[in-house]
Order: C-alpha cells, then structure tokens, then sequence
C-alpha cells in the first residue's frame, strides 16, 4: 500500500544527530577525525573574496583599451595599496603625463586590453565556523568542513527566525512581571503565544532566544519589520525566535513543554533557520547530553507514515492544534465538507472525542 | 524505447515541488486514453533526499487503482502478453528543489537582456535576476549580487553579430570577478552559455574558460530586429539535464529510468500550450498556478511567451501574495466575517504546512480568494513582460537605439483573446468546475467573448513532455481526458451603474431560445454543453464588445455554460463596493459556485 507521510517534526529525549559544518568557500579544518570539541569550537575557517572595484584605465588615461598593457605600473595578483600609483600614460615627448591611483588596498585581479578595465580585490573577509553542538568529529570533508557527531535532546519547532545561538534554558510565564531575573545567555521558553508586547519587553534584555508555541503572523511583520512572504528564514539580525506549533493562538504541545521544562539551565544549541521549500530545514533545540546509553538513531522512514495508533497533530482549521492518535484509516476515498473527495483518518483526540480529517492535514509527531 | 506502434501503456510522472503525481495511459479500442492517477508527496527534501521515493509512491498508488503491476523492486516491468501488468514508456518532469534557477545577462536590459530572458523563461527556469551594463547598479553591486544568487546556470548575451565587443566582454569580466558558485555542489564549476556577439568569442572565452564551463551558442540576438531564441533553449535544456540534474538528489536514478529525457515542468506546460494555439489557430493564455510558483503562458500574434511569478504560490510562496496584494484585496472576495489576524494566520499556516488540504467552506472559499490574487498578480506581471520586440527600429533614428523603455507594447490584447486555460492544483482540484471557472474570471478579467478551459486533473505537464516523443498519444490524451472546456465568458466593455441594463441578449442553446437583459453587476449563466451555439447581442449605452454595439456569431459551452458577466471592465470591485457581500452572494448562487452550507 502508499504511504502517506507527513512533515513530521521531531521531539525526541534521547538522540543522536549529526551536523555538517560546512564552509561558505574551501578553506582549511583545524580539527582532528574523533577529536572532541565544544559547541564553540572554532572547527574551519576560510577566506571570502573581498569587494571588488573596477576602474576603466583606458578612460582615465585617455589611451586605447589595447594599449593599457603597456601603461599598467602592477601585474595581475600584484597587491597594491590606497595611492598607489598603478598605471601611467606614456605621455607626449614625456610630458603631459596621466596617472591612475588605486583607491583602496587590494590585489590586482585582472587587467583587460579589451575593455581597458583593471579589476582591485579588497582584502579576503575571514569567515570561521564553530562546531554549534558538542560532540564528536565524526568525519572529515576535505577544505570544506566537518561532521559533528553528539547525542542529546532535539525538538524541531515547525518555523523559526535568527540564527545559531547557545543559551541556557530558562522557562517563563506570559504571566510573569518580573524581568530582572532574565540574563542575557538565557533561552526564553514560553508556553503559550509569543505577543508583540511581550516580545518588545524580553527584546531590550538582549537574550538568546524565545521558544514559544504559537506567533500572530501579524506579530512576526511587526518583528521583522516587513511581512514574511517565503518561509526562508535564518538571516535576520534579530533574537532568534522559534515557534512550535504555527501561526495563531496556540499553545506548545505538553511533552514539547515538559522535555524543555526538564532541561532548565542547561545549556543549548537553537537555531531559527527554516527552509520549507527544497531542503525542509526546520528551527531547532538541541541540548547535548553526555548520557553513553544514548544508542545511535537511524532514521525508520515508516516512522513518518501515518499507521493506526499514530500519535498525530491536527494541522489545518477547524481542529487546528489538536493532539489525538489514529485509530482507523478507511481505504476508500470519503467526500469532505468541501465536497472534495479525499484519503481520511478517524482521530481520537485528547478529549475522548472522534473526528474524521483528511490526512494531507496530519502530521506524526515522531517519540523516541 | 519501443516503436510508437507497439507502445500500449504509458506511465508519466511530474515531480512537483509539493506533489509528485502519476498518470497511466492506456490504449483503449484504438486510442489512448487517460486511464487512473496517483499522487503522493515529493521527497526531494530531507530526511528522504531523494526523489524517487515519491515517484515510487506515486506509482505504488497507481498500481492500487489499476491493478497493474508495474513495479518489480526499483525496476520497470515491461507490458506482459497479456497487457495486464508492465509498461511501455517512462518520461517524467520535475520542478522539484526548486526547479531551474538561473541568472541571466545581456548589454542593454531591454534589448538583450530581455531576449536572454525570454530565452531562460522559455526553456522553463526562474530567472533569478537580470544583469546588464545599463541596469544603473556599480559594479561591486553587481559582483555581489552574482555571489549572493547561486544561481543553476547563467545565460550570457550582448551585442549584436559585428557589433562593439566591448560591453558584452566587461559583463564576462564581471562574472569572472564574481566568480559564481552554483546552488548544488561545490564541485563542479558553474554552466555559463555565451550567446552574445559572436565576434567577441574569443575574448570572452578568454576571460571565463579558466572559471566556469563555458559553452558557446548562436547569438541570441544576432541583429536588432532577429531574435534566435532556440539555440539558447537547446543548450538550457542539455545543461539543466547534465548539471542541475545530476546535483538534484536521486535524479541520477530517476534519469535512468526514464525512457526520454527530463524535462523541466514549466517547458512541458508551455510545449502543450503552443501546440493548443497551433492547432485551433487561436490566442490563448494559459496559467499553471503551483505551490511556489504561478507560470503564465501566452500566444499572441503566433509569438508565444511565458513568465514565470517566482515569489506567487498557493502553498511556499502563500504569504507572498498576501504580502503583495493586500489583505484587502484577498479579503474583498469574501462574504463571510474573518478577523484580519484570523485570514492572516489561515494563509501562514498553510505557507509553512503546504501539504495541507481545506476540509471546510470557509477554508476552501479562503484559499480560493487568495488564488485569485495569486492569478492576477502573475498575469499583470505577464502583460508587462509579453511585449513586441524592444530595440526594432520604427520609424526612429539611430540615436533612440537606446531609449527603448517606451517602445515594445504588450502583446496581451484582452479583446483578442480567445481562450484562457487553467492548470495547477488549486484549479484542476476544485471541487467543482464552476468555481475554477469563477476563479478564471475574477482573475484574468477577460474582455469581450472568451472560452474557458482546465486541465482536468493537472497533467498538462505530463502530456508536454509525452508530445515530444509520442505525439499522437498525447493529443488523444489531450483532447478527450485532459482539457475540460468549461464554457464562454461574455463580457462587455465599459462602466456603468448597478442595475443599468447593458446587454439584450438571444441565445440558441440546441434548438432552445434564451433571451434577456443583463444588467450591470451581474453574472447570468446559460447552460450549454460544449456545442457551438448562435449568439446575437445587443449592446447599449457605452458597452461594447470587440469594439461594437452588436455582436452575431457563435459561442461555445461547456461543463459549466455560457457566462453573461456584467460586471464591466474594467472591473471595480474592492471592500468599499456598496452591498459587496450581497453581490457575491449573488454571483456566486447564479453561477452554483459552492453548496448551501453555512459557513
């Protein structure tokens, strides 16, 4: 039989996962195959080209584009330095000489006698990479980076924004008046929605990060100053956020709750970069554990497949946000409300009650 | 592959960025026929990361309806003796990952870079962003922006045959400083086409051989008044088979199996809108509206063009056309109470959940509004892109070369336009024709007396690529399962008062008279079958149609009938319209859009 599977996110106590840490550009790794590392690690680093300018030599000096050769001072990969003079015209008899300074520090890329352009390179822009989670070097890849091996606790939240940041796990309540406990190294955890107002307070601390259960998509424009239009998110220069459930006014799922809630003060590793589209990159929560038992994780595609006793969650109104587990799945195709005909599930959901929901509006919540 | 004579059952598959779907063609007394359909979802992404799980899901689906093993492992049976298990001929499309993503070049941005770009829509990409000499940026910022994009390829035009080499070589000198990487794999370089200037060749060769894998085609452009579209297209299609492909996770397998090549889903759309155009001899614009994209097709004049809305979606890309459009305007076709915060957030969940299906009316009535939006957005992006050719001369002097912003006028003459066609989930999957038919309408506003059409249920790509190695198979196909005539929308040009009398009206519907008046601001429908029906027309006032007060001809219906839309165009209609809610509510009774439920 097909399977139908879901974007199930995980929430598991005890995993192992792997991390790539990959540079932008290959450059040089400067750890070892198994060697231990920290989450701040600094595990490769490498250099991105500079700006660039170019100067049309040819019009500066009033000559031809194929006689700029013969005008140059420098050669291609020469660097040269602000003021410096790099080309100069021959002149008439000598005189009336023309000069051409560069206007920054930088290496001569290429000198063009067909367009009489010169190309400067600004200075490389250094770029590292740390390891993000501690753990185990796991493997090597050649200039480019590494693989982190580390076992520990993930939740996937289901969207997210800001990057990697490392924190200590602190709950709060929306209830709550009282700032003056928050540091700026802690982890917000927020059961319910993250409002506006809430948010403009914890912001001017400075924290690392805000886990909540739901956001107004409203909210989230007035965050990030425009609206969101593609869910492709991890770059803003803002605290990183990352949301649970969805969009609206609902709360984290208990077991998400209850798993952070027993990992207060420790120290994780979030990041909020989601990428729906081509790659599905979900936010995420990770706290490494230095528990051995923890057994390596292979990923059970069938894990992902909607079977009977599945724990799911209702992902689309009118029971957007219940929880309810799978108890019958109808082969045949059944007409919904509207009046579509479409592959259903009968859900028992928490209350006891029973529904029937199309199951493209599903989603496996995955437990270890 | 078989011979086209011995070749009884086809199985095509179109990997989409959401949904993989499947078709099984059968050969049936004769003539090919569309005989069951499976879907499941793309696993292009993590933690599958490879595309062919959900083509096999796909297939597994299909194998349940038709009780025919197709099947054996990860291998294809071929079609037994008997006919009951096996198939004939594989092919497939994708857009998946992303689909094609390119950057395109050229001198003048309205001359070349526009040929460049039409050259890149055409063969079915995305194009990412248009770099010329004259588009007003320095040139860090164009350097930067080349290593920011990451584009799949880039097309690389200028200049016209013997003209001045030495834009389109500073363009090539500036994508060597850039220095692009592609978006897939580090370790291969970069698919450049030079289809510039061919006199600079050399040049241009010289600065990116070391750095890129360039490839040389006829210009693009070769004098002002030419443009060669097709080399470029070749070489896109070649090169988005050998290098997009191979990056894109389990296509290495997928290209193995099929028995034609891959062919990008947006090319296979615009292959069977051509032919559609071709065959009837008429214009048409087609529409494939998907999860992260919204495709727009045109033949105008026998010049076909298609644009391709990147950012217009109803799933990914949902929240873009929020953004773009408004609440106001999405809003504006409802009339049922929804808080703003409440529509906002319905429309940002189905963003990050895209898989997601209404099980409601208002949810189902929601994303229909916004599909319309979606649908508008693209098409107005279309007209301004489907022009005649910038840079021809007509009757200007050589010093207007290059002040060419005024000239080519769009190609898209609604009063012209005789058929509009629907693709994609949100139209073929309506629950009913009739609201895919007001979709249509709503949207594209067409002008004067159009047909209207869907595909049946989205397999459009499917065939697109069927036509070009089993053409007969495909318009079969094509003709008796895929295309659903919904019927003709009339409607007259001008602006009135609600309730002004606009049009008398006599149609002949197999033998039977309807007559009457429409008045302005309503839609009236007359139920027809798709048979040729006489029509004569009585304008008044200031409305006309085809630029006259009186029309006499014949019109055709379809599943849904001949559409009287008196709403006028151009259309007003927007959350002040007085009684806008009643007025829904009324078109949507006449036209028997959605059961009587309560929402």
């Amino acid at each position: 039989m097909s399977k139908s599977y879901t974007p199930g996110l995980k929430v598991l106590e005890k995993t192992t996962i792997q991390k790539e840490r990959l540079l932008p550009l290959k450059g040089k790794v400067h750890v070892d195959n198994y060697q231990i590392v920290d989450a701040n690690h600094i595990v490769a680093s490498t250099k991105i080209p500079g700006n660039i300018q170019m100067i049309n030599i040819a019009n500066e000096l009033n000559i031809d584009a194929d006689q700029i050769k013969e005008s140059m001072l420098c050669t291609i990969d020469e660097s040269v330095s602000k003021g410096q003079v790099i080309a100069r015209s021959k002149g008439l008899f000598g005189f009336f000489k023309s000069e051409v300074r560069s206007p920054l520090d930088g290496v001569i890329g290429n000198i063009s006698d067909v367009t009489g352009q010169v190309i400067i390179s600004e200075a490389p822009i250094p770029i590292e990479i740390d390891a993000y989670v501690s753990g185990k070097v796991n493997s090597i890849i050649d200039k480019e980076g590494v693989v982190i091996n580390s076992s520990g606790m993930l939740i996937q939240g289901i969207i997210g924004i800001g990057g990697e940041k490392k924190g200590k796990i602190k709950i709060f309540n929306e209830t709550d008046t009282d700032f003056s406990s928050i540091e700026q190294d802690d982890i917000l955890i927020l059961k319910s929605t993250l409002t506006y107002d809430l948010y403009q307070k914890i912001n001017d601390l400075n924290i690392q990060g805000i886990v909540c259960g739901g956001i107004d998509y409203q909210t989230l424009t007035k965050i990030l100053k425009k609206p969101l239009g593609v869910a492709i998110t991890g770059m803003e220069d803002t605290t990183t956020i990352i949301v649970t459930e969805g969009f609206g006014d609902i709360s984290m799922a208990d077991r998400t709750y209850q798993l952070l809630k027993n990992n207060v003060s420790k120290i994780a590793s979030i990041n909020g970069a989601t990428q729906i589209r081509a790659g599905v990159m979900r936010p995420e929560i990770f706290i490494g554990s230095t528990d051995k038992s923890i057994v390596e994780d292979s990923f059970d595609e069938d894990k992902l497949a909607i079977s009977i006793g599945s724990k799911v969650r209702i992902i689309r109104e009118p029971f957007f946000g219940l929880i309810g587990e799978v108890i019958e799945l109808p082969k045949e195709l059944v007409t919904i409300d509207t009046e579509t005909t479409s592959r259903v599930a009968k859900i028992k959901l928490n209350d006891d009650s029973y529904e029937i929901i199309p199951r493209a509006n599903l989603e496996v919540i995955l437990l270890d | 592959m078989k011979n086209q004579e011995n070749i009884n059952v086809i199985l095509a598959t179109d990997c989409g960025s959401t949904t993989t779907k499947s078709i099984l063609i059968e050969k049936i007394d004769g003539e090919y026929r569309l005989s069951h359909r499976g879907e499941a979802p793309t696993t292009v992404e993590a933690p599958f990361e490879d595309v062919t799980r959900g083509v096999i899901n796909a297939i597994t689906e299909l194998e349940e309806l038709s009780e025919r093993k197709i099947l054996d492992g990860e291998k294809f049976i071929n079609t037994s003796s008997d006919n009951k298990n096996g198939i004939d001929l594989y092919i497939s499309t994708s857009s998946a990952g992303g689909g094609l993503q390119m950057m395109v070049a050229g001198v003048v941005k309205n001359m070349t870079g526009e040929s460049a770009q039409r050259a890149a829509l055409g063969a079915g990409s995305i194009v990412m962003d248009i770099i010329a000499s004259n588009d007003g940026r320095k040139y860090h910022e164009k350097v930067k922006r080349i290593r920011e994009l990451r584009p799949d390829m880039v097309l690389l035009s200028g200049g016209v045959d013997g003209g001045t080499k030495s834009h389109v070589v500073e363009l090539s000198e500036i994508l060597a400083a850039a220095n692009p990487r592609p978006r897939l794999g580090n370790n291969y370089k970069l698919p450049i086409i030079y289809a510039g200037n061919k006199e600079a060749r050399k040049e241009v060769n010289k600065t990116l051989v070391d750095k890129i894998d360039l490839k040389m085609v006829d210009n693009i452009r070769p004098t002002l008044e030419v443009e060669n579209l097709q080399p470029s297209r070749d070489k896109i299609h070649d090169l988005f088979m050998d290098h997009v492909m191979a990056q894109a996770p389990g296509y290495d397998k997928l290209k193995k199996w099929t028995h034609c090549p891959i062919m990008p889903t947006p090319g296979a759309v615009g292959e069977i809108i051509k032919r559609i155009a071709k065959k009837e001899q008429i214009s048409v614009v087609g529409v494939d509206i998907g999860g992260a994209t919204t495709d727009v097709f045109s033949v105008f004049e026998d010049k076909f063009n298609r644009t391709v809305s990147a950012n217009y979606g109803m799933s990914y890309s949902i929240c873009n056309v929020l953004a773009d459009a408004g609440v106001e305007n999405v809003s504006r076709w409802l009339s049922h109470e929804l808080e703003e915060s409440d529509l906002t957030n319905r429309i940002a969940n189905k963003m990050i959940r895209p898989t997601t299906i209404p099980q409601t009316l208002d949810e189902l009535i929601v994303e229909q509004a916004i599909a319309r939006e979606a649908l508008r957005l693209s098409f107005d992006q279309h007209k301004k892109f489907a022009v005649s050719l910038k840079g021809v001369q007509q009757e200007r002097t050589i010093s207007d070369t290059f002040d060419q912003t005024m000239s080519g006028e769009t190609l898209v003459n609604m009063q012209d336009l005789d058929m509009i066609v629907g693709s994609g989930g949100v139209l073929s999957h309506a629950p009913r024709r009739e609201q895919a038919c007001k979709i249509l309408i709503d949207s594209f506003l067409p002008e004067g007396i159009t047909e209207l059409s869907v595909d049946s249920i989205f397999m459009m790509p499917q065939l697109g690529v069927l036509a070009s190695v089993h053409e007969k198979a495909a318009i079969e196909v094509f003709n008796k399962d895929c295309l659903v005539r919904l019927g003709t929308c009339i409607a007259p040009l001008g602006e009135g008062e609600i309730g002004q009398e606009i049009l008398d009206y006599a149609i002949f519907v197999e033998g039977e008279k309807h007559i009457g008046t429409l008045k302005y601001g309503e839609i009236k429908v007359i139920k027809a079958k798709y048979i040729e029906c006489k029509a004569n027309l009585n304008l008044k006032g200031n409305f006309s149609i085809q630029n006259k007060s009186i029309f006499e001809g014949t019109v055709y219906g379809g599943e849904v009938g001949i559409v009287l839309d008196g709403r006028g165009r151009p259309f007003n209609f927007n959350m002040k319209t007085e009684n806008r809610k009643s007025l829904i509510d009324n078109w949507r009774n006449t036209i028997n859009e959605y059961p009587n439920l309560e929402i």
